[in-house]
């Protein structure tokens, strides 16, 4: 195959890909961050979060669900797309309960580095303060709906890989919750299992193991020293066991 | 002692005078002053608004995470407070057991280096410009800029120990402020040599500045004792941790009460039975609750904590040269606790030199630097206490939880709360000595600035870092027509209207 005829632009660099990728793809592969927090490479894209938002030949589109065509200008890194992009993260805080000081999750959560990334300094818009349920039936998991920014990753990892669907989203705009799938609609009577892989997806701090605590120090966390452009791509996979 | 002056029995034909800082930060205090026709004060309080929203705000939460949260309370003593719900959680994960030595010792540490850091700040930062210029000094230099310009060995000196007590907080939780470390079991993260080796490189320095700065504290104190003997004068009996051989105790120990007899009257107590021991007047004029000493009643239940109770009451201090200073301390108060409220001054710098040597002692210590950091897991509690001295005195936190693990009840009562009564008794002695029933005076402002001041109370939080409490005194006429204002803003302008 000729190189050449498989190139885009990304931010006018000319990058490889290969047929039938997505610009998230065919980006992750070169190594270029696109910020996202509802793609995961193993799931059909959902397109939801509105995160990754690129330029596009000029009109906007998500880089996680536009494949990518021969040629194509693609702007990423621009102001204005950070800006825009800050209001996303802006409006995602504001419609949860996001109290990062005492998250155990700080540090090492993508709503966070993203936020950072994009230079969230502030909310900007009011807080819904939505009464969410704290979910702590279960032994080993916690489910924080505080803190749920309704990506679906585990809504999609239970359901594709654990082949349980233990989750769903239910009720809408505002409104929309994530449910659990048993009798009582608590995680504990659910056939959820800390070794699932549903268990290590969520990209924040609303589903995590108990007793785990603040497991590393302030400093040694994924994202103390680098911002996430620079730790770069970084998701469980369904095959490696343990990744965070 | 002053008690008659809380609430006066008919308060028509009273005027009001309002001293308020002018602050934006939760915490702030207020002094009413009410007066009568021959403009003495007959009526004098001190409203505290005290910050209770964390007891609800917890409900329903994780206890694990409980200690990193509620360290939030403050911005000045966070790590008192990580550790007094670190320990009351413990029973969550290991019932009965103990956490480990090394853990222990690393609590320890980090609490010395935060009540060293918060005492040097007080002293230094808040107390030293009153000290060391007198009240009446002009209030754009009776600041720490003034005690920089004027003494800068001083300050200089005042500025590093803090700052020592910082890092040591920063090297055991990962920052200076509202970092992790201490959780329910245990302790997250292990010290490495080379931290160690760091802290250890300046302590020796440390400690020499300590004993300097006792001894200023005790020369300022004796030199002008005269005056500050009777100073916000209260009597009272005093409380605080202990350990069981009755030394001074900051992380562990048991409650000891001491009354101004100086008999102890309570000892041994178990701190996990407080509720035997306090109880939480409510008084309608207040948002902070006055506590007292269930057994003794109202009256001879009066006590107060803090630096002043815990020298007060120990038999001896753990280390050299804190118990030196100590013995000077307690020769001057002739056998009884001593009850001048600005003798805290002194009372705290003997306790920040027992931090420095204990934190030289820890450093010491090779079980620091072992990393069997988290207990085993045993049989678990569902209710836990843990009961500190926090840099103002006891602090307690109390937690029960629910089957999944979340808090269902939690009650805490903070050191300053402890002290409401106090500094409600030196507001009033003051205000009925130096009040000329004229006009209110800066000299009057500064004074019952000073005493509210000598007890560090959680309102320095509020305050400006140059340490000005930003005031407002209003006399207002029996009609509530405003009859004078005095205004001080927190740059330390005055401005009469
Ligand atoms: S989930 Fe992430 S963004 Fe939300 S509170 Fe936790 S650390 Fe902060
Ligand atoms: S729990 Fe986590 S993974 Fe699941 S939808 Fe919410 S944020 Fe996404
Ligand atoms: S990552 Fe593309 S829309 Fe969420
Ligand atoms: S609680 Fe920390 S200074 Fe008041």
């Amino acid at each position: 195959m000729n190189g050449n005829d498989f190139t885009f632009v990304l931010d006018g660099e000319n990058i490889p890909f290969e047929p039938g990728q997505t610009i998230m793809e065919a980006a992750t592969q070169a190594g270029v961050y696109i910020p996202h927090l509802c793609y995961h490479e193993e799931y059909r894209p959902r397109g939801s979060c509105k995160l990754c938002t690129v330029k596009i030949n000029g009109h906007f589109g998500t880089a996680c669900t536009m494949p990518v065509q021969p040629g194509m200008q693609v702007d990423n890194d621009t102001d204005e797309l950070t800006a825009m992009r800050r209001r996303v993260v802006q409006m995602l805080f504001v419609e949860g309960n996001h109290y990062c000081p005492f998250c155990e999750k700080s540090g090492n959560c993508q709503l966070q580095a993203v936020a950072y990334h994009v230079g969230m300094q502030d909310s900007h818009y009011p807080h819904f303060y939505p009464l969410r349920n704290v979910d702590a039936s279960h032994p080993d998991m916690l489910l924080d709906r505080d803190r749920c920014i309704q990506c679906e990753l585990c809504v999609r990892a239970s359901r594709e890989t654990d082949g349980k669907a233990v989750f769903g989203l239910s009720g809408r705009g505002t409104r929309t919750q994530l449910v659990v799938n048993s009798e009582s609609g608590l995680l504990g009577d659910s056939d959820f299992s800390i070794t699932d892989f549903a268990a290590r997806i969520c990209p924040t701090g609303a589903l995590i193991p108990k007793r785990e605590g603040y497991p590393l120090p302030i400093g040694a966390r994924l994202y103390d020293a680098k911002d996430i452009a620079r730790v770069g791509h970084r998701q469980p996979s369904s095959k490696a066991a343990g990744e965070k | 002692m002053h008690e008659h002056l809380e609430t006066a029995s008919d308060i028509t034909g009273l005027s009001r005078v309002v001293i308020e800082p002018v602050s934006r930060v939760e915490g702030h205090g207020k002094v009413t002053l009410l007066l009568d026709d021959e403009r003495r004060v007959r009526q004098a309080r001190l409203h505290i608004v005290e910050f209770r929203g964390f007891e609800r705000f917890i409900q329903g939460r994780p206890f694990r995470e409980v200690p990193t949260l509620v360290q939030r309370l403050c911005g000045i003593c966070p790590v008192s407070h990580l550790l007094a719900a670190s320990k009351a959680c413990d029973p969550f994960v290991l019932g009965n057991a103990r956490i480990t030595p090394t853990a222990e010792k690393l609590r320890r540490l980090l609490h010395h280096g935060q009540v060293l850091q918060s005492n040097a700040l007080h002293f230094f930062h808040l107390a030293s410009p009153d000290l060391l210029f007198g009240f009446d000094d002009a209030v754009a230099h009776r600041n720490v800029i003034g005690v920089l310009a004027d003494h800068k060995e001083l300050g200089l000196r005042g500025i590093r120990i803090r700052k020592y007590g910082q890092e040591v907080i920063r090297h055991l939780t990962g920052k200076r402020v509202h970092g992790t470390g201490s959780a329910p079991g245990g302790f997250l993260k292990p010290l490495s040599a080379p931290e160690r080796d760091a802290m250890l490189r300046d302590i020796d320095q440390i400690v020499d500045w300590c004993v300097a700065s006792n001894a200023l504290a005790r020369d300022n104190y004796l030199a002008n004792e005269a005056e500050f003997r009777g100073f916000g004068e209260s009597e009272s009996a005093f409380m605080s941790l202990v350990s069981r051989d009755g030394a001074a105790e900051l992380y562990d120990g048991v409650l000891r009460v001491k009354n101004a007899a100086g008999e102890i009257i309570v000892d041994n107590h178990d701190p996990a039975r407080y509720l035997d021991l306090i109880r939480e007047e409510v008084k309608p004029w207040s948002y902070m609750k006055f506590p007292y000493l269930a057994p003794f009643g109202h009256d001879a239940g009066y006590y107060r904590v803090g630096p002043l109770a815990r020298i007060n009451n120990a038999d001896f201090m753990p280390t050299p040269l804190a118990e030196a200073a100590r013995r000077e301390f307690v020769d001057y108060g002739g056998g009884k606790p001593v009850q001048a409220a600005l003798a805290q001054h002194w009372a705290r710098m003997i306790d920040t030199l027992m931090c420095a040597e204990t934190i030289r002692e820890l450093l010491d210590d090779p079980e620091l630097l072992g990393s069997d950091l988290m207990a085993q897991p045993s049989e678990p509690a569902r209710e836990g206490v843990g009961v500190i001295e926090a840099p103002r005195g006891t602090l307690i936190h109390h937690y029960k939880i629910a089957d999944d693990e979340t808090i269902s009840y939690a009650n805490l009562i903070v050191s300053t709360t402890h002290n409401n009564r106090g500094m409600n008794d030196s507001v009033r002695a003051v205000a009925d000595k130096y009040f000329d029933g004229r006009e209110i005076s800066e000299g009057l402002l500064n004074r019952i600035e000073v005493a509210i001041r000598a007890y560090d109370p959680c309102l320095s939080c509020a305050t400006h870092a140059l340490g000005q409490m930003p005031l407002i005194i209003e006399a207002l006429n029996p009609d509530g027509s405003l009859q004078s204002r005095l205004l001080r803003h927190d740059d330390g302008r005055i401005a009469q209207e």
